[in-house]
Formats: C-alpha cells, structure tokens, sequence
C-alpha cells in the first residue's frame, strides 16, 4: 500500500509536482499519463525514494519512506527512465551485482538469475556488455533487473519505450502476469499501453493530478465512446441515420467518406442503426463502435491546464 | 559491510574492464622509474634507498590519481545509473566507500608493482627494508587522501574534465601549501602562528617524514582526516546534487 499525501516537488522556481494525493493498494495497475515535463519521472523518483519531496509525505507499507528508505527500498523494483546501467559489465555480471546487494548468496542467487533471465529471454545477450546491446535489449535488461527480487512493488518509467512491438506486447503481457497481488505504477506515452495493461489510470500535467480513474471511465470521457462509425460503397441517402432514437449527432469526414453517429449519454444505438441499414438498404462495408478516442480526451485534459 | 565489498568488486573490476587501470598503472611505472633514476639520480646517489623514487610520488600523484577519481561519481551522474544506485538498498557512503576502498586498491597494485626498484636496491647495497615498507605505506596513505579529493570534486560535477581539473587544482594547493612558493608570499606580513598552520596542510611536509621512514602519529593521522574529511564532503556533495 503507498499512501501519497499533499506531495510537491519544487527545483528552485520551478514547480515540478504539485500538491498530489493519491493511493495504491496491491492488485493495483498504475499507468501514469502525462506530456513530458508533466512531473511523471519526478514522482516516480520520489515514490522510490531517489528525491526528497519538499512538502508532503509518501508512506509505503505503513512506513514513512524519509524514515525507513532503505527497507523500503528492499521491496521494491525500480525501472528508472532510460534503463541505465552500469555499461562495462556483461548482462550476467549487471545482473549478479544486482542480486547481491539485492541480498542473494550462492545457489539462489544463481536460481533467481537463471530465472530472470529466462523470463525476459536474455539468453542471447548473457555475456555481451551492456553498452553494446541494442535499445530494446538494455530496456530489457533493465527490466530484468527490477524483477530479480519479486518486489511487492513495480515501478517502471517508460518500460515499453524503444521495443519493437512484439516485445511490446511481450512486456506488457509479463506485467499483467506479474501484478497479481503486487503494485505496479508504470508510466508510459502509450495511451493504448494503459487499457492493454493497467486498471487505474492516472494522468498528471504541470504537476497536477487531473484524472484518477479506470481506463473504461476515461474512455467513457470520449465523446467517440460507443458512437458507431460506418462506410459507405457509394453515395445514399443518410439523413434517415441522423433521425433515429438515441443518436444526438452525426458527422461526415470529408477525406475518408466515414459517417459517425453519437449516441445521446447512455444509449446503445447500434441495433437502431443496423435495423435502418436494413430498412433503407444502405450500401454499408464498413461498420464499427468506437471505444473512445483516448488521445482525445487526453488532449482535452492536459490542455485545459496548459 | 557486505555491501560495501559487494560495490567495491564491481568498481575495481570496472577499472579492469575498461582500459583505465592499465593505462594508469603503466603510466605510473614507467614515471615513477623516470623520475628515480633520471632527475632524482637514484644510481649517483650511491646510497641504498628508495629516497629518490619515493620524493616524487606527490608530484606523481598530483596528475595521475585525479585522473582515476574523476569518473568515480561523475560517469555515475552522467549515465543516469547513480538513480540505479541509489535507489538499491545501498546508502551513500556505503557506495563512497566501496567506490574509494576500488580506486586505492588500485593505487596500491601500482605501488605494488614497483617491486623490482626494491629488488635492484636491495641487489646492489643492504638497505633498511623496514624504511622502504614504512614509505610505501606513507605513500599509498598520501594517494587516499589525494584520491578523496578527487572522489569530492567527481561528486561536484558530471564532467569528468571539470572534475580532472578542479582535482588537479585543490591538491595543488595542498601539495604547495608546505612549500617557499606558498609560505613566501605570508612570510613578513603573516603571524608565525598562519605561517605553521598554512605549512601544517600541505602533503609535502607530512609526506618527507613518512618517506624517510619515520611513520609519525601526526602525519598518519593528518592524512587519515584529510582522506576522511574529503569523502565526507563528497558524500554531502552527492546527496544534494544526486538527482541534477
């Protein structure tokens, strides 16, 4: 459990965190939205204990982290922003130290190096020195590095940034894998990252927090949420479309010919829509429900403050 | 402590990994041997001791162990791994220290190394070994304090030539601080009393006893706080600049 209250972080006049409150309890997904700038990476950094706030209090566990840091620190897995690692070493060497200030001897040590370096499938690059590994396998290894003690608690700055999107996927399936009963913050550019992976969404902009909710509900934000977006082979007649019960709106785009229809707060309109597709025989190809434009509704919201 | 030798290994390794130790232990040989026999006259001497090699280590030290401080904090800055570090269950001066006790490690294999200066002494005339064991000793002591000082100006900034030269600089002053070039400009104006406590820093001072084999409390002790009050400083350093 991380309880944040009335956190801030200022560097000099420059207010990177403002008066954020929040908490996360185990079972919890994290994403962390924001514009770069927006104090993503400098809460992480506090939530880690790397920074010291200049007003507020974290506590994990119970345990205030300006008190109890370093065995705080013990149970959780940090995935820094840019994966930095120690370059002169191999991917074995880097992840052996890690086990050993982790605390690991001996047999177990070499288990939970074996194991880790299975999961993130680093077999190839066991031996070759960091700074020579490509973007996506430094992002890995770093991964691999917040992993090897099975914290209570995941934080990762930008863990998908620089992989190709099988490993991507591969990432984030090992997250949700991880996150049974643990607390994974994870923050991310990616809005679709956040409903792939998380079930809490947070999106922070100029320090401040200003959604804290499911990815359905920020979704749900969108007036693109269950409008219902069709094509047509050739021009008809559409007025009727406009008509139906529960539709509030329709817009034509010009460039792709795609006919999206909102439905009026809370309404399903799809069965109207097909019933009339069928009624005035409509030449449709194409036909689908929107889930919410996301991008959308995050611009919305970082640029109300901006 | 195991924490401390757990990143004491990985630094001294680090030092192995990339060219730097070998670089500096070479350099060092072959200066050391330089400055003995052609400009200390170690074979004109006649004498059967190490007194020309060793009164040249400060000088020696004075280039050379900044150069192997200067990545110490600075590389960690600049690569962004110090957020790695600090955010291990590791505190700082558990990681100044590990980092410290790597580099003089070093230093100490360099000294080490000169082992064929004491063969050929000790080869040509019967010299008193336990001098050349104290001045060695001395000598290695006086590289801690001049590697704290550079660990201290590492920790200040993430350039590893500002470091170099700021290192370089600040034990200039404190090789100088004992000698006429100093002690000139207060003598006639100053009190007798900042004339002594001037000359009391410098390392020259402290190290011509240990070099001639006298290990005396005071300058053992000087150099111990000198190596103590550097890293402490360093450590306040990296607290405040760790996240810049």
């Amino acid at each position: 459990m991380i309880s944040v209250k009335n956190l801030s972080k200022t560097f000099g006049d420059f207010s990177a965190v403002e008066d954020l409150n929040f908490d996360v309890k185990p079972g919890d997904i994290v994403g962390f939205l924001g514009p770069n700038g927006a104090g993503k990476s400098t809460t992480m950094k506090m939530l880690t204990g790397f920074l010291q706030p200049s007003q507020g209090d974290i506590t994990v566990f119970d345990m205030p982290i300006s008190q109890h840091a370093k065995s705080i620190q013990e149970r959780i897995g940090y995935l820094p922003e840019g994966a930095p690692a120690y370059g002169d070493m191999t991917t074995y060497q880097f992840l052996k130290f890690i086990a050993e200030v982790r605390g690991f001897r001996g047999n177990e040590k070499e288990q939970r190096i074996r194991d880790v370096i299975q999961k993130i499938e680093l077999q190839e690059v066991v031996n070759r020195p960091i700074e020579n590994l490509s973007k996506g396998f430094k992002r890995r290894v770093g991964l691999a590095q917040a992993l090897i003690h099975d914290p209570d608690i995941l934080i990762l700055d930008e863990p998908t940034d620089g992989l190709d999107p099988n490993q991507k996927h591969q990432v984030r399936e090992l997250i949700t894998q991880l996150a049974k009963d643990k607390i994974v913050i994870i923050s991310t550019h990616i809005l679709e990252e956040v409903t792939a992976v998380c079930n809490r969404v947070m999106i922070i902009a100029k320090g401040k927090l200003l959604f804290d909710d499911t990815p359905l509900s920020l979704q749900q934000r969108s007036r693109y949420y269950q409008a219902v977006t069709i094509h047509l082979s050739y021009l008809a007649d559409i007025s009727g479309l406009a008509e139906l019960d529960g539709v509030a709106e329709m817009e034509v785009e010009q460039k792709t010919g795609h006919v999206t229809l909102f439905p009026e707060p809370g309404q399903h309109i799809l069965h109207e829509i097909t019933a009339h597709v069928q009624r005035a025989k409509l030449p449709v190809d194409t036909l689908f429900i929107e889930q919410g434009r996301l991008d959308q509704v995050f611009r919305d919201l970082t640029t109300e403050v901006a | 402590m195991a924490h401390i030798f757990i990143l004491f290994k990985r630094e001294f390794a680090g030092y192995f990994a990339s060219p730097v130790a070998y670089v500096f232990i070479g350099i060092f040989l072959v200066l050391s041997s330089v400055f003995a026999f052609f400009i200390g006259g170690f074979y004109e001497r006649g004498q059967a001791d190490l007194l020309a090699f060793f009164n040249f280590h400060p000088w020696l030290y004075l280039f050379l162990v900044p150069a192997i401080a200067m990545r110490s904090w600075a590389e960690e800055r600049k690569s962004g791994s110090i957020e790695l570090l600090m955010t291990l269950p590791v505190s700082t001066w558990q990681a100044m220290l590990g980092k410290f006790f790597a580099a003089w490690s070093v230093l100490g294999l360099a000294l080490m190394l000169t082992f064929p200066l004491w063969l050929t002494v000790n080869y040509l005339g019967q010299p008193d070994n336990g001098i050349i064991v104290a001045a060695y000793l001395g000598s290695w002591l006086m590289a801690g304090a001049f590697l704290a000082i550079g660990m201290c100006m590492s920790a200040l900034s993430k350039n590893q030539i500002i470091a170099f030269i700021l290192a370089i600089v600040v034990c200039f002053v404190f090789v100088v601080s004992g000698s006429s070039i100093v002690l000139d400009a207060f003598k006639g104006w100053a009190p007798t009393l900042l004339l002594d406590t001037v000359a009391s820093f410098s390392f020259l001072t402290h190290f011509e006893a240990m070099a001639k084999g006298v290990i005396a409390l005071n300058d053992v002790g000087y150099f111990l706080i000198v190596t103590a009050a550097w890293l402490y400083a360093g450590l306040l350093i990296i607290e405040q600049k760790k996240a810049d």
